[in-house]
């Protein structure tokens, strides 16, 4: 993975300096909590409900497993002992004092990580897909490509205060696994008929209150360009977004308002100016940062191991486990390994201290120490041989780390919600631990097979609401929560805006609306027909009249209403 | 006079910034006498009488363009772009425009909520002046020009990015 030289090391010291600075003069009050806002965002730490919750940037989601067990460090020394992994590939504690938010940086920068950018109306952390460099259907591996943009957007001076905040994915197998068409620019890595290398490049891409999908305004960039072309996009943006309104203020307004077509003959012509201009990537530079990915030491295996195929006959857990947790790998005797952080009772996507470290120690015993985090809110041992899977498998088991739910009911997407945020009009997680509990069957989940559940706790959508099978959305209806249901999104090479079934249901009913949603699925469903065909050729009706036919009866809670039946 | 920065160094400054109040229309405002930068539409409506004086120079506004003022731009040896609220970010691309696009060549002055924070990127995109907000230390925003002693890609500043300036070396060399 890409390593920091001295100007790198250079450039965080500066900025560990420069926001010691800034936490200081807010602490003394010579800045207002109005002009410090904008600086702590732009080093990802938010206030909210109870403490200071710091978002820590994990480069397109590549991490080692020393990153990890720093993680596992701050989680212990300044948190509550565990952290919360992200849809963008990040991590958050929600915990933190700002007076140790500088020295939390400290510790990041010994090992190569920063919060730069991770939040704020500037362009954050590129994502990419997590099987990145050993995908069975990868084309072009995106990473080198992945890093020069993130050197690239690193304290951009220009595009520092956009109109909102600005996401970039980066894609380059055949199934796109970033989710690119509800990015602000999604880019594709592809070859064009002459084999060359270039990008597929989509802008206005997006979810929150207005949910898009990204059009595509050229289809094929030659790569040196990418950042010139970025560069005149932004340039636009920044000119052009609407400020008066910050639900108005994505590109993908902009890009709406006045068409594809004509916002790509306007980033044409900015880009004119400093096309073939120094700012050109060369192939030195491409080469020198590809040279951080290159393959590992991988031995010659045969592609199928006599011992694993036994071991997955004579262990039906196991072989569960192998059919969802385990991915396909470009080197032959090789897999790539998801650890579910999607455990039965614990909140998606969040993992403990003990956790932490454990998860550093399997990368270095079996998968080069090398980790990744997938914005499926899961973990990422790339390079497993199969003759080690069983171990592992045992290992991650006693460690909570095994459920085989990925890609399943459970393996739900799912941000902090009313819990942690303060901008949740809702809760999320006690209702992804209500509806975990209802299927807390696994051969009824496997049967239910592929699915993607996504919830978030409000409009701006940080759990992909919009893109779930199951989309589930917080809402705020007099002063009470409610929860709107849509079904029929996707993410991927399908992607689809969902559509909402009907009115809202209390939080107590939600397990049942689930579970009837799902008996229709399975009445209705063609042999091998996932959910998402399934919804997508029947539309909502039979799911509507279905769900709605009878009244629903309510669940008792999770979390702090525990044993309570009445409304959160 | 009031203190400015004027290329990294505080500098007594004797330009008035023209400013409209709600009763007063571009069209019509007395321009008073002496060195005073007016507004875009002050300097496009009143051209005429403008061009006479040699003591007039120009502000955008944040939702203006560097090429508004066209032709006109290399007349000056002062334009200044302000910024209504610290977290508007145009005035940032109006001045990388003015620059690079335009050619200007003069002092390019960043007015408004100019605070500490911002100067480092200000001036990588093409403002060698800063009149920073009137109850700020001026001092302690001089500070900002230095947060930084390098970076990654082009701006103003910079023509090169730091791949094309550096030796950097790659893995296992």
């Amino acid at each position: 993975m890409y390593r920091y030289d001295h100007h790198d090391h250079q450039i965080i010291k500066e900025r560990i300096a420069q926001f010691r600075d800034q936490v200081r003069r807010r602490l003394a009050n010579e800045l207002t909590e109005e002009e410090f806002l904008p600086l702590r965002l732009q080093n990802g730490l938010y206030f909210q409900r109870h403490a200071y919750m710091l978002r820590v940037a994990v480069p397109y989601g590549m991490l080692s497993s020393e990153q990890m067990r720093v993680f596992a460090l701050i989680a212990r020394k300044y948190d509550r002992g565990y952290g919360h992994f992200t849809t963008r590939q990040n991590i958050q504690y929600n915990w933190i004092n700002l007076e140790d938010a500088p020295d939390i940086l400290e510790h990041l920068s010994k090992v190569e990580m920063h919060a730069i950018q991770t939040s704020g109306n500037c362009m954050r952390n590129i994502t990419s897909d997590e099987f990145a460099g050993v995908a069975a259907d990868e084309v072009i591996d995106p990473r080198a490509y992945a890093e020069i943009l993130r050197q690239w957007t690193t304290f951009h001076p220009e595009f520092a205060y956009l109109p909102r905040k600005f996401k970039i994915a980066i894609n380059g197998s055949k199934e796109d696994r970033a989710a690119i068409a509800v990015h602000d620019i999604g880019l594709t890595v592809v070859h064009n008929e002459a084999g060359e290398v270039g990008f597929r490049v989509m802008v206005g891409g997006g979810m929150g209150r207005t949910p898009i999908l990204g059009s595509v305004i050229r289809e094929f960039l030659p790569w040196q360009h990418v950042m010139t072309y970025l560069e005149a996009i932004l340039r636009i943006y920044n000119q052009y977004g609407r400020r008066d309104n910050k639900y108005k203020a994505r590109i993908k307004i902009l890009v709406k308002a006045i068409g594809a077509d004509v916002f790509a003959k306007q980033v044409e012509e900015e880009w004119a100016d400093i096309k073939d201009g120094p700012a050109t990537l060369t192939e030195a530079e491409l080469k020198r940062v590809a040279s951080f990915f290159s393959t590992p030491d991988y031995e010659n295996l045969p592609a199928q191991d006599a011992t694993f195929e036994q071991q997955k006959e004579q262990n039906k857990a196991f072989a569960n486990w192998v059919k969802r947790n385990v991915k396909p790998h470009k080197v032959a005797g090789y897999n790539a390994v998801v650890l579910s952080l999607k455990k039965p009772g614990v909140p998606p996507g969040d993992a403990t201290a003990e956790q932490m470290d454990f998860i550093a120690d399997l990368a270095d015993k079996y998968s080069f120490g090398e980790l990744r985090v997938t914005h499926e809110q899961n973990l990422v041992l790339a390079d497993v041989k199969q003759s080690d899977l069983f171990a592992v498998w045992q290992d991650a088991k006693s460690h909570g780390l095994a459920t085989p739910n990925i890609g399943l009911l459970t393996d739900m997407i799912c941000c902090p919600g009313g819990d942690f945020c303060a901008l949740a009009n809702a809760k999320s997680i006690p209702i992804a631990l209500d509806i975990t509990d209802r299927f807390n069957d696994l051969d009824y989940l496997h049967d239910i097979g592929d699915i993607e559940l996504n919830m978030s706790g409000c409009i701006n959508a940080c759990g992909h609401h919009h893109v779930g099978n199951i989309g589930i959305l917080g809402v705020d209806k007099d002063g009470s929560e409610w929860y709107q249901v849509s079904i029929g999104g996707a993410q991927g090479n399908q992607a689809a805006i969902g559509k909402i079934i009907g009115p809202s249901f209390s939080a107590g009913q939600m397990p049942e609306v689930i579970e009837r949603i799902i008996q229709v699925y399975l009445r209705e469903r063609l042999e091998n027909e996932r959910f998402i065909d399934t919804t997508q050729r029947l539309g909502i009706t039979p799911f509507k009249e279905f769900v709605y036919a009878t009244p629903i009866k309510t669940t008792e809670h999770h979390g702090e209403d525990a044993g309570s039946v009445v409304s959160y | 006079m009031t203190d400015i920065i004027k290329d990294k160094a505080i500098v007594s400054d004797d330009w008035t910034v023209l400013r409209l109040t709600e009763e007063q229309t571009p069209d019509a405002v007395d321009v008073p006498a002496g060195k005073t930068i007016v507004p875009l539409q002050v300097w496009l409506l009143q051209r005429e009488t403008l061009i006479k004086r040699d003591d007039i120079s120009v502000w955008f506004n944040s939702d203006e363009q560097a090429k508004d003022l066209k032709d006109d731009i290399a007349r000056f040896s002062l334009l200044a772009v302000n910024f209504p609220k610290f977290s508007d970010g145009r005035g940032y691309s109006i001045a990388f425009n003015l620059r690079s696009r335009f050619g200007f060549t003069g002092e390019l002055r960043a007015i408004g909520d100019v605070l500490r924070d911002q100067l480092f990127y200000m001036q990588r995109v093409g403002f060698n002046a800063f009149a920073v907000r009137a109850d700020k230390n001026i001092h302690d925003a001089i500070k900002g020009l230095t947060d930084f002693s390098e970076k990654y890609q082009t701006s103003w500043d910079e023509k090169n990015p730091l791949f094309r300036r550096a030796e950097r070396t790659g893995a296992g060399v």
